[in-house]
């Protein structure tokens, strides 16, 4: 029902379908199904320093032998590296387009505003995804590129690195955190994900991907946070 | 009941608006909100004062036409339209904050009165089938499913009233978008058309300023037609294939 006003928009003609605020969503699943994936083989890797050290840096140098003599020493890595550039890029700066879309479509904010049936995950992807992407580049600095000791101590062995870091209860409460964020993040996400990409069209299916949305939550996470936990109570030594 | 309202004031478009305050008395619980809001402006018009401009049309919940975010709300507490809400939802003595839909594709025309010209023009983009006119066909030529025609019904009882949109955290219209994508993609008579309508519907939304869809679920909570939100997952969907083939 309308009032019309005098300064209305035009009516569109022949627009593209990929030029859409949809089209940006669908780049955003994709490469947030990517990270997905990423980050539960990760999780899985990063078991691995339950079995100690040498079982730990067997796995991490065999990440790097992977496919040889087909693929040269870190191949896979690097193509595995490539791939999760290009989707951080199309993931972050389609998420900074649609967060700037969002804040012009409601200028005047509201007096009081009810948000009551809404996750709380839901309302913080955006703050909560910067929080990643703040974390992520700490944890590349610490492991990957910069190798960053914190406790001041070697760096060449990926193990003794990782039980030196966690042995400082900050950095744990760090890493905590983050897996929080992260948490967080893929509830929201997952379910989001699956809706964006037109799965979710019965009420059950909606069910499930709010269920896995919890499932990959607690398991990434909670997978993610035990190395860390079992480090600083001492459990994982040198 | 005895209630204090705080109600946004905005001579035209173009003004400063402001939250005021004012006090009404006995009102009957088995009121609709509209008919305190009528009271308010009995009185206010005895004292010689501008009354508050509010949308209304049927009063019987059909039209769409009737909004005001209701203490932070769409359509106040009660999943219903604000012709249908009655007093007896608030308690005496109560604080009533009053507000227009926000929305840049929303604006505030005056008061509480805001102008939706955008949603007709996202439905002058796709929400139709095109058909011969002349005789009419034969109804038992093209059949339809029970299920399919009883859930495109429902879809179609989207009355445009604008409260997804209002309560979505990004303002996006995608409730609204996918109710008329959803019904008329269920039915023989919306297949020649299924493609150009959801990417012609979708870009003059997003040319309105409506905002994008984060999956949040404020908008199904508020419609007080209680579409789904399965509707945009089928929007999604039929974008996506409109991207396929080349849309
Ligand atoms: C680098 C920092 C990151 C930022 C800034 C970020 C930001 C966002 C934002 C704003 C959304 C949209 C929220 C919504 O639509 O409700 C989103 C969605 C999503 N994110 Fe992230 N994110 C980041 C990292 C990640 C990571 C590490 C993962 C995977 C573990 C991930 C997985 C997802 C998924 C699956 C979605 C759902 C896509 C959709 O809405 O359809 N994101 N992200
Ligand atoms: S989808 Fe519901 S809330 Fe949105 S305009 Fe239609 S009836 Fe109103
Ligand atoms: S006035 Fe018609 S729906 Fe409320």
């Amino acid at each position: 029902m309308a009032t019309p006003t005098k300064s209305a928009p035009a009516l569109v003609r022949n627009p593209q379908s990929t030029r859409s605020t949809i089209a940006l969503k669908l780049l955003m699943a994709s490469s947030g199904i990517i990270f997905v994936l990423f980050v539960l083989v990760h999780m899985y890797g990063n078991l691995k320093a339950f079995g100690g050290h040498d079982a730990f840096n067997e796995y991490a140098e065999h990440l790097r032998t992977f496919g040889e003599p087909m693929l040269p020493y870190a191949g896979l890595l690097w193509v595995i590296r490539v791939v999760l550039i290009v989707s951080l890029v199309t993931h972050v700066v389609t998420a900074v387009a649609l967060w700037r879309r969002s804040s012009h479509a409601r200028p005047v904010k509201y007096v009081a505003k009810k948000n009551g049936h809404s996750a709380l995950s839901s309302r913080t992807m955006r703050w909560g995804g910067l929080t990643l992407l703040v974390f992520i580049v700490w944890h590349l600095l610490n492991f990957t590129i910069g190798k960053v000791n914190p406790s001041g101590g070697a760096t060449g062995d990926p193990y003794n690195l990782l039980v030196d870091t966690f042995d400082l209860w900050w950095m744990t409460i760090i890493y905590l955190v983050a897996m929080a964020a992260l948490a967080m993040h893929l509830h929201h996400g997952t379910w989001s994900a699956a809706q964006t990409l037109g799965l979710t069209g019965t009420a059950r299916a909606r069910a499930r991907a709010k269920a896995l949305g919890w499932v990959l939550a607690v398991v990434i996470a909670g997978g993610f946070s035990l190395v860390p936990i079992f480090t600083v109570v001492g459990v994982i030594t040198k | 009941m005895n209630l204090t309202l705080k109600i946004w004031r905005q001579p035209d478009p173009d003004a400063e608006g402001a939250v005021h305050t004012y006090e009404v008395s006995e009102i009957s619980e088995d009121m609709s909100f509209l008919e305190m809001l009528d009271v308010l402006n009995e009185d206010l018009n005895a004292k010689g004062e501008e009354p508050i401009a509010f949308d209304s049309d049927c009063r019987e919940g059909i039209c769409g036409m009737c909004s005001l975010m209701i203490n932070g709300s769409a359509h106040g507490p009660d999943v219903t339209t604000t012709c249908q809400l009655h007093m007896r939802s608030f308690s005496d003595g109560e604080t009533i904050t009053i507000e227009p839909w926000r929305s840049e594709a929303f604006p505030v025309v005056k008061d509480l009165v805001v102008d939706r010209s955008s949603f007709d023009r996202v439905i002058q983009q796709g929400g139709y089938i095109s058909a011969n006119t002349g005789s009419a066909p034969e109804a038992n030529s093209v059949p339809v499913g029970h299920d399919k025609a009883t859930r495109a019904f429902n879809m179609a009882t989207c009355i445009g009233c604008g409260a997804c949109v209002a309560s979505c955290p990004n303002g996006s219209a995608s409730l609204f978008v996918g109710a008329k994508v959803t019904q008329l993609g269920l039915l023989p008579q919306g297949q020649p058309e299924r493609d150009s309508r959801v990417v012609n519907m979708v870009a003059q939304a997003d040319e309105e300023g409506f905002g994008g869809c984060t999956n949040i679920g404020e908008c199904a909570a508020a419609c007080p037609k209680e579409i789904p939100l399965d509707v945009i997952s089928q929007l999604n969907k039929d974008l996506r294939t409109a991207i396929r083939h080349g849309y």
